[in-house]
């Protein structure tokens, strides 16, 4: 076995020298480089999972609102996910504003979620805040849970008809989606 | 053993393709030429350049030009070739606005469904669309053109060598096959046989000298051109159009060069530092020059 | 192994230890590549390529595990999600340049690092299980550069799976069964297109198994050298860390600069026009030529233009066809022989006279000769070129070689490897008390 403590290459120069010497910055320096280099292919190879331009493109839908009667909803799709649209009836509104905001588990008027002067167009996505299920409650004859408004038969999430959780395991309400109204009945989403 | 098969089937092999050899070899012998001449191959001419700002190492796009080539795609081309890898949602790296790429995607019909009936209809283009076929399918689009089916433009600037000037110089290409000549030879003297087919038109820009698409570009003009644009004359409707081509076939073109040099750049520097590097480790064990050989 | 004066591990600090003991890769890594596999201290660039060919091969695997998260394996939408990637992912048009230029930069490194052992006789025992071991890495990179080239479904994909799977119709019988069970169908369409995308996706990784195979067996016998005598003690060695790993650094950054000058500034260099034209299986691309790697066996299988008959009458014994594809495969098949046919003592083309005027004035323009024959159309006069061409490259590795081998008189040799890089020095201490080792 060879001697494996000194420098066992006859000619080679002890590197325990003590002080910064020129050969050892240089090698930091390409090693350094190296580094840059190896970090910054990262990059690409990162951000290629990141939504493609052809799907963020389509990151906004635009709804036509004007056939929704009172008490009817639609689903509409925005980022490959459910859109619940819902004109609320009279009714509806004074059950959701009659309920004790800070009783909530995710305190939120109905004024806070929807658009000034469309206090009756509550749109919300529709994907549970539990764990992604799509509630029921949106389209004719489906159940409306205990408080009106949406119920998620995976977990059993009440929703009520301002589409706030008011029983079962969702910590949140309905996400209400960034939107803006481009006429008088025709809201673009996202 | 091995060697003795070896040079058996080396001597094999080898024999066979002399054979071949002298078989070429005689028919050449007995022809008199290599290979027979054709008016593909002595009359085909290479594009000539479009000098488009996007070329080089250095290129850029010209945003106007584009613009201008899209017009002339919009208005002449889209009648006949389809556009399919190319979004409306694209056009803005053109310089168009949001609302601008939206009234363009507006103007194209495209295909859609009628939300009562779920019969197949047309509707006006959304961004997010991509430029429609003017052929509802490939049998109808060779029905309308003499059996000749347009291709799909999206990446016929790559498709070809040379792409970007082939567009130009076949667009701007077609000549009179009576009195075409090159050098002082005519194509009609030198191959009496040589002939343009009825419904293709002769263009030596094109591969086989007969191309079936007749002359898009046939007059000054033909496209008209925003102010303070340059005069649509053919030639410069030809090079707007390749480098509308140019840029539909390869959007990331110019960005890519723009990455290449700050990589180059960084490699050099790099393989510097690395040669400075290994000649440090090396120097310790590197002979002393003067020692080498002669000892 | 290695010899007995290879540096020992040393764990520097208790998890090192800890994981030594419990599973000892570091070690493993510092005696494959590290300071622990002493190396001949006179390597020149031409051993760069083996750890060039090592980073095309991670290279590859990356940037294709990441290309293979867009690609869609299906006839209809291959050639549009191949535009998807150029078009809309995110740096999408870089990773497939990235991808496609690196395979034409594994095999030039491939290409250049098999010639290099050509011209050192790398092959020659005790050497013979690495050599066998990367005709064997070399043909598995040509199936797979192939499958790869089909999954872009452009007309050179369609047409050159039509025409290599056409190969084996040339065999009698039972060719046009073969042919059609490889394709699952008369012609390409899905079935190939799916099997070939799922075994491109496979043979990489049996590759670096290969890889791996390659890399123990040169470790038993320890890397050759220029002057192709075998080490014969401590001094004629060196540290691969950090010696090569340094010089390496430097062959790396070369590469990667050409590398990258194809990448961003002709990324299509390398590329056919035809492959930006959908696959269409009712019409040809006027040439049909592969990628360049595979030219100068393209060109032997296009030299043999006559059916092996008896003269002057009418009688085929073998057909033009099957000859060229026999042709073909042999000519790859016989590296694997080279071993046993070139018996010749000495290693080193640079001391071996007779075989350095063939391989520089025989071997080298025939291989240019069939590369450039083989991109270009099947006409006058390349035809005829490559017939004599490939004559030559028969003649050369089973007749010039294996005879050669026997009658040359070599050049004498150094006594060592220092001896060869120091020169003759009676006071060096270099030498002086070297034993031969192994062999």
């Amino acid at each position: 076995m060879a001697d494996t403590t000194g420098d066992a290459i006859p000619g080679t120069v002890t590197v325990d020298d003590d002080g910064i010497r020129r050969r050892d910055f240089i090698n930091v320096a390409a090693i350094a480089a190296a580094g840059v280099g190896g970090v910054s292919v990262l990059l690409p190879l990162i951000s290629q999972m990141a939504p493609s331009a052809d799907v963020l493109a389509e990151s906004s839908t635009e709804v036509d609102t004007a056939a929704i009667e009172p008490g009817q909803a639609i689903k509409a799709v925005f980022r490959k996910q459910p859109l619940f649209v819902r004109r609320l009836t009279p009714q509806e509104i004074q059950i959701a504003n009659a309920v004790d905001v800070g009783s909530l588990r995710d305190p939120q008027t109905l004024e806070e979620r929807t658009k000034e002067g469309h206090a009756d167009l509550l749109i919300t996505m529709g994907v549970c805040t539990h764990l992604g299920c799509v509630p029921l409650g949106a389209a004719e004859g489906e159940p409306r849970g205990e408080f009106g408004g949406y119920f998620c038969p995976c977990h059993g999430s009440h929703y009520d008809t301002a589409a706030r959780i008011r029983k079962g395991p969702a910590p949140k309400n309905l996400e209400v989606p960034e939107y803006e109204f481009t006429s008088d009945t025709v809201v673009k989403v996202g | 053993m091995i060697r003795l098969f070896g040079i058996l089937i080396g001597l094999f092999f080898a024999v066979m393709a002399l054979w071949a050899f002298g078989t070429g070899l005689g028919t050449v012998i007995s022809d008199g030429q290599l290979k027979e001449a054709t008016a593909e191959h002595e009359f085909h001419l290479h594009p000539r350049d479009a000098e488009l700002a996007s070329d080089g190492a250095f290129g850029k796009w010209d945003l106007a030009q584009l613009q201008r080539g899209f017009q002339v795609y919009k208005e002449v081309c889209s009648a006949c070739h389809s556009l399919k890898f190319v979004a409306f949602r694209d056009l803005a790296a053109l310089g168009y606005s949001e609302a601008e790429v939206k009234a363009i995607a507006a103007g194209f019909q495209v295909p859609g469904v009628d939300p009562n009936t779920g019969e197949a209809t047309t509707r006006p283009g959304l961004p997010t669309d991509y430029f429609p076929s003017p052929y509802p399918n490939a049998v109808a689009a060779a029905a309308a053109n003499n059996n000749a089916i347009p291709p799909d433009l999206s990446l016929m600037t790559k498709a070809r060598h040379d792409g970007s000037n082939y567009v130009y110089s076949l667009l701007t290409g077609y000549r009179n096959v009576d009195t075409f000549s090159i050098d002082g030879k005519k194509v009609k003297e030198e191959f009496p046989e040589f002939a343009t087919p009825p419904n293709t038109h002769f263009n030596p820009y094109f591969a086989n000298l007969n191309i079936a698409m007749a002359p898009p570009l046939t007059a000054d003009g033909q496209v008209t051109y925003a102010e303070g644009q340059p005069a649509p004359t053919v030639d410069q409707m030809a090079r707007d159009v390749a480098a509308f081509l140019t840029w539909t076939a390869e959007p990331k073109k110019v960005k890519r060069t723009q990455v290449g040099w700050p990589v180059l750049g960084f490699l050099l520097f790099a393989t510097i530092l690395a040669w400075m590097a290994k000649n440090q480790v090396w120097a310790a064990i590197k002979p002393k020059k003067a020692k080498v050989v002669q000892g | 192994m290695s010899f007995p004066w290879a540096q020992q591990y040393q764990p520097v600090n208790p998890f090192m230890r800890w994981m030594d003991e419990k599973l000892p890769l570091p070690r493993l890594v510092y005696n494959a590549i590290g300071g622990g596999y002493p190396v001949p201290r006179n390597l020149n660039y031409m051993w760069n390529f083996g750890v060039l060919a090592g980073f095309c091969l991670v290279l590859q695997i990356v940037t294709g595990i990441v290309l293979a998260m867009h690609y869609a394996s299906n006839a209809t939408v291959a050639f549009a999600s191949t535009e998807h990637i150029m078009r809309d992912v995110n740096w999408g048009w870089m990773l497939r340049y990235a991808h496609a230029n690196g395979a034409s930069a594994f095999f030039a490194v491939i290409y250049l690092h098999i010639f290099r052992g050509f011209f050192y006789s790398s092959y020659k025992a005790p050497r013979e299980m690495v050599w066998l071991l990367g005709v064997t890495i070399f043909l598995l990179m040509m199936a797979t550069g192939f499958m790869g080239y089909v999954l872009p479904w452009g007309q050179m994909s369609f047409w050159g799976a039509k025409v290599i799977t056409g190969l084996f119709g040339a065999i009698p019988v039972v060719g046009e069964p073969i042919q059609i069970w490889l394709l699952g169908g008369y012609a390409p369409d899905n079935a190939a297109l799916n099997r070939f995308f799922s075994l491109h996706y496979l043979l990489p990784f049996v590759i670096a198994g290969a890889v791996i195979l390659h890399i123990w067996a040169l470790h038993l016998t320890g890397s050759s050298n220029p002057t192709g005598v075998e080490v014969k003690g401590e001094s004629d060695t060196i540290p691969f860390h950090p010696y090569y790993t340094a010089k390496d650094g430097f062959g790396l950054g070369v590469f990667l600069l050409i590398y990258c000058a194809v990448l961003f500034f002709g990324p299509n260099m390398f590329g056919h026009p035809d492959n930006y034209i959908e696959a269409n299986p009712l019409s040809t691309p006027a040439h049909i030529v592969p990628e360049w790697y595979f030219w100068p066996f393209y060109a032997i299988l296009r030299a043999f233009t006559v059916d092996l008959h008896i003269p002057f009458t009418s009688i085929v014994i073998i057909e033009a066809k099957l000859l060229g594809v026999l042709a073909m495969f042999s000519a790859i098949l016989l590296w694997f022989f080279l071993p046993w046919l070139d018996k010749g003592p000495v290693r080193s083309g640079h001391y071996r006279p007779l075989f350095r005027k063939f391989f520089w004035f025989g071997l080298i323009p025939a291989m240019l000769v069939l590369f450039w024959c083989g991109g270009a159309p099947a006409e006058e006069p390349y035809v005829m070129l490559s017939q004599i061409a490939t004559a030559y490259y028969f003649l050369h590795f089973l007749v010039v070689l294996p005879i050669v081998s026997m009658i040359e008189r070599p050049e004498p040799l150094p006594y060592s490897i220092t001896e060869a890089v120091l020169g003759e020095d009676k006071d060096a201490v270099l030498g002086e008390n070297a034993e031969p080792v192994g062999v």
